[in-house]
């Protein structure tokens, strides 16, 4: 199924994949995001999502395929580098600086947006105090939009778990890019929190016109907020759709149940 | 360069490369079982020369043969290993591979510093240990201390390959640096593991300390830091953590270091510590080792 | 709040001056008498430990990475400036340009040497990179023992006595000024995050390897100024002052110190300089208790005496303005209690 617009995709994925020795992580991965789109990559555990996320932010590098974002070949690139590009990434452990205050921790994603040298650094000149000023602005808008303000100067990790997921996300915002990847956002949040992530979402689509690729295993998150959703199973594509049709699909349901035959030749066996 | 210079230079090579091969064992065994590099392990060379100074007199004059004091000094290096690893390295070992490794820097300053204030600074020489005969080879001498040198090592890694293969204590060995915590869960005494790996790993510094103390008789305090660190550079060399690779290392950076020294005496030091940098940029885990990745 | 931070600044200068006016009067009044002298050698050994301990702690504190072949670079510095003071003299330049411009020669030939070794060293972590800056130092060592300008091994001799105490003082503390605002700038908060989660950290669009080259070479540069004030104290040296035992002491002092803060280096540098002189007959068992200092404080405070804790003039005057308004306001929220950070 096609990106939805005459527009040019985002992301466009190529038969992607990454052999690990003999074990192949990920196979022939196709993949299209257009802008503001709402995508949601699902399937069981080990399919290979994470996986696709380090593909395309460079972390891993793919042993078949390539990406491109905006029309550009993305296949090699340092990790850095594809963030400046415009693809930025929330992780499924939460990776925090723990050790610094909140705002700093957006800060420092805002690194590339300043251009104050050593010289500037070192004698205070009014160039620094404008750009840090600005830089401090910014960042406090941000966790505006997350609902951390008045959070800014506390040790990041002392917030509670949903905080820390926030600022993850605000964090990921701070780097201005044009697609979201987000893994596992809701994982351990309760349900008004999962709410509140919901409605983030949606917010921060909608206003800065961003695309959000999200990899999710709480189904009524993906059901309610992606518009089009991706399954993966063993590294490979094993479906796409609406929600409404990869609800109903058959191979989805296999894959995270299992066979029917199976089932019913084992329940078989043990009579 | 002649023929004869050839050999000689080869025979001196191999000389100097089977006793960092016998320093490096021990490293190699310590960072292959419990990740850490012991910066003090050049030091116990350095215990155990100290020990063989003192007893091979008494060996001598109890009429026996002056080799058998490297039991005592196993048992005094070994016993030394367990001290430190007990008193300074367990409390630390929770702490993170940064704490660990200062740790053992300090107790390496510690060990030299306290030998000098015990022993004073004035080198020491130990007597000749071995009065073997030299064998005629291609045209020069053939000090047969060499042949036992690289003979002592290939048995000493050969027995550490059985044990670590064959024995109980030896599978546990090679569960622990896999995985500590499966380790624990599958009965595994950690800290017993560790303690016994520590010991060998110095008991064979002992060993190492004989063969260098037959060729080098001086003794000093610092002896251990800058010879523990070219054995070092061997054990990365040939892959740290790999057995073979000990042996395997210290052998070419002995060959490397003696020829050299023929073209650039000033600077053969610099090259071997080129070589290390080398190695660690292109193929850190050596030439006989196998890569790990980090798992995001 | 750009204004309460422009206030610290003088409030700090201030400090560093009435430390310095104290000095002055302590050594004007010739209060020590006969010893005069020799302690404001003393002071200016710690001067240039402090600088040279301070530098290392931007990599091992800020960066979270070890260099144990820091005297390498101290080296390099010591060796350029007294190159360059040798090669200017007697062209007519005041003392104290001749220092400066020795001092910066030092400084950027470290610096240089800095961004040679950081370069393929810093793709390199922990135990790695500990025993590759080992081996880089132990390369420039047997170059310098190679190279005739520099001694050919032997005893460099001759430099020019320009460490003068007073100088040195306001050195050292411009020095470490730059230090501090350096951390206290994207700089520092960008190699702080790479400590953190290097991952994450690229994952922001942060380029690792630039920034730890960076801080690296800030820090030979610092290292190399310390060298190019020890040399013209000491107006002789040999290569094999800077082994690597040298560089294992400027780490012990680092750590001892407290990782992660300048004042602990401050201090830490200060007294551990000073003490050789001070136990001049038990020197035999100096480095003795160095290393049984470093292992306890393994044991029990691994991130040094000091820990990241700052000493701050500002804070102090600060507290002391907030125990009044307290009582005012009837008690602490509860809230609160999570620590704040302080801002620049």
């Amino acid at each position: 199924m096609e990106a939805a617009g005459k527009k040019e995709p985002i992301l466009k994925v190529q038969n992607l994949g990454i052999q690990f020795g003999g074990l192949k992580a990920v196979d022939s991965f196709n993949m299209e995001i257009g802008e503001s789109e709402l995508v949601g990559l699902i399937g069981p555990n080990g399919a290979g999502k994470t996986t696709v996320f380090n593909l395309i932010t460079g972390v891993y590098k793919p042993t078949e395929g390539s990406f491109y974002l905006n029309g550009q070949r993305m296949n090699g690139k340092k990790t850095h580098q594809i963030v400046d590009s415009g693809i930025a990434r929330t992780f499924q452990n939460i990776r925090l600086f723990k050790k610094m205050s909140v705002i700093d921790n957006v800060k420092t994603a805002m690194e590339s947006k300043l251009s104050y040298g050593l010289f500037h650094a070192v004698f205070r000149t009014p160039v620094y105090w404008k750009e840090e000023k600005a830089l401090t602005e910014r960042a406090e808008e941000l966790l505006k939009i997350v609902h951390l303000s008045g959070m800014e100067d506390y040790e990041a990790g002392n917030l509670p778990y949903g905080q820390q997921r926030r600022l993850e996300i605000a964090r990921a915002l701070a780097t201005d890019m044009k697609l979201l990847l987000l893994d596992e956002p809701a994982a351990g949040m309760n349900p008004t929190e999962t709410e509140e992530l919901l409605e983030i979402i949606h917010f921060i689509r909608n206003e800065f016109k961003i695309s959000v690729l999200l990899i999710e295993h709480d189904m009524s998150l993906v059901m309610k907020i992606c518009e089009r959703i991706l399954v993966l199973d063993f590294g490979t594509t094993i479906a796409i759709g609406t929600p409404e049709e990869i609800a109903n699909d058959t191979r989805v349901i296999e894959a995270y149940l299992g066979k029917e035959d199976e089932e019913v030749e084992a329940d078989a066996k043990s009579e | 360069m002649t023929f004869s210079l050839f050999i000689q230079s080869l025979i001196n090579g191999l000389n100097q490369g089977a006793i960092y091969a016998l320093i490096a064992l021990g490293y190699t065994m310590v960072y292959g079982i419990i990740r850490m590099i012991n910066f003090a392990h050049g030091d116990f060379i350095m215990i155990g020369s100290y020990t063989l100074f003192y007893t091979i007199p008494l060996m001598i004059n109890a009429g026996m043969p002056p080799w058998l004091s490297v039991f005592l000094a196993i048992v005094i290096c070994a016993g030394t290993g367990v001290v430190v690893e007990v008193v300074a390295y367990k409390p630390v070992r929770k702490a993170g591979a940064m704490s660990a490794l200062i740790t053992a820097l300090a107790m390496s300053l510690f060990l030299e510093n306290l030998a000098m204030v015990l022993f004073g600074a004035k080198p020491r020489n130990v007597q000749k240990i071995f009065d073997l005969p030299s064998v005629r080879v291609f045209g020069t001498s053939l000090p047969m201390n060499v042949v036992l040198t690289i003979g002592i090592g290939i048995f000493m890694m050969a027995a550490l390959q059985l044990f670590i293969k064959k024995t109980r204590m030896g599978k546990a060995m090679r569960a622990v640096p896999q995985d500590r915590d499966a380790s624990i869960l599958a009965g595994i005494n950690v800290n017993k593991v560790i303690t016994v790996t520590f010991a060998i790993g110095s008991g064979l510094a002992a060993v190492a300390a004989l063969m260098y103390c037959a060729k080098y008789p001086r003794v000093t305090n610092d002896m251990g830091s800058m010879m523990g660190l070219k054995a070092f550079i061997a054990a990365v060399l040939g892959g740290i953590g790999v057995i073979p690779g000990a042996m395997l290392g210290g052998i070419l950076v002995g060959l490397i270091e003696i020829f050299v020294k023929l073209f650039a005496p000033g600077w053969y030091e610099a090259i071997t510590y080129a070589i290390l940098i080398i190695i660690l940029l292109v193929k850190p885990s050596g030439i006989l080792g196998k890569n790990a990745g980090e798992k995001v | 709040m750009e204004r309460r931070v422009k206030i610290s600044y003088v409030i700090n200068f201030l400090g560093v001056l009435g430390v310095f006016l104290l000095f002055v009067l302590l050594f004007e009044s010739r209060i020590f008498g006969a010893a005069t002298q020799y302690i404001k050698g003393i002071c200016t050994t710690a001067c240039y430990t402090i600088i040279m301990v301070a530098s290392l702690n931007l990599v091992v504190g800020c960066m979270g990475e070890f260099s144990l072949g820091h005297a390498g670079f101290v080296s390099v510095g010591a060796y350029a400036s007294a190159i360059v003071s040798g090669a200017l003299t007697g062209k007519g330049l005041p003392d104290l340009a001749l220092f400066l411009i020795a001092l910066l020669a030092g400084g950027i030939a470290a610096g240089i040497t800095g961004v040679l070794v950081g370069i393929p060293a810093l793709r390199l972590r922990g135990d790695y990179l500990a025993i590759v800056t080992v081996a880089f130092a132990e390369i420039i060592r047997v170059c310098f023992c190679n190279f005739s300008i520099t001694g050919g091994g032997k005893t460099m001799s001759g430099i020019l006595k320009l460490s003068d105490f007073y100088w040195c003082y306001w050195i050292m503390a411009a020095c470490v000024a730059v230090m501090y605002l350096y951390i206290r700038s994207r700089f520092g908060r960008t190699v702080m995050a790479i400590r953190e989660d290097y991952i994450a950290a690229s994952a922001s669009g942060i380029n690792v390897t630039y920034y730890k080259v960076l801080t690296f070479t800030v820090a030979a540069f610092f290292a190399g100024v310390g060298g190019g004030i020890y040399a013209h104290y000491m107006t002789a040296m040999i290569p094999t002052n800077f082994n690597f035992m040298y560089s294992a002491e400027l780490l012990s002092e680092v750590i001892i110190g407290g990782i992660g803060s300048l004042t602990g280096s401050i201090i830490g540098a200060a007294f551990l300089s000073s003490l050789p002189e001070m136990m001049r007959q038990f020197s035999q068992y100096r480095m003795l208790a160095y290393s049984v200092v470093l292992i306890i404080v393994m044991i029990f405070k691994p991130g040094g005496i000091f820990g990241n804790w700052e000493f701050s003039l500002v804070r102090i005057l600060h507290r002391a303005k907030k125990k009044g308004h307290e009582k005012a306001e009837g008690g602490v929220q509860p809230w609160k209690q999570l620590e704040r950070k302080s801002r620049y």
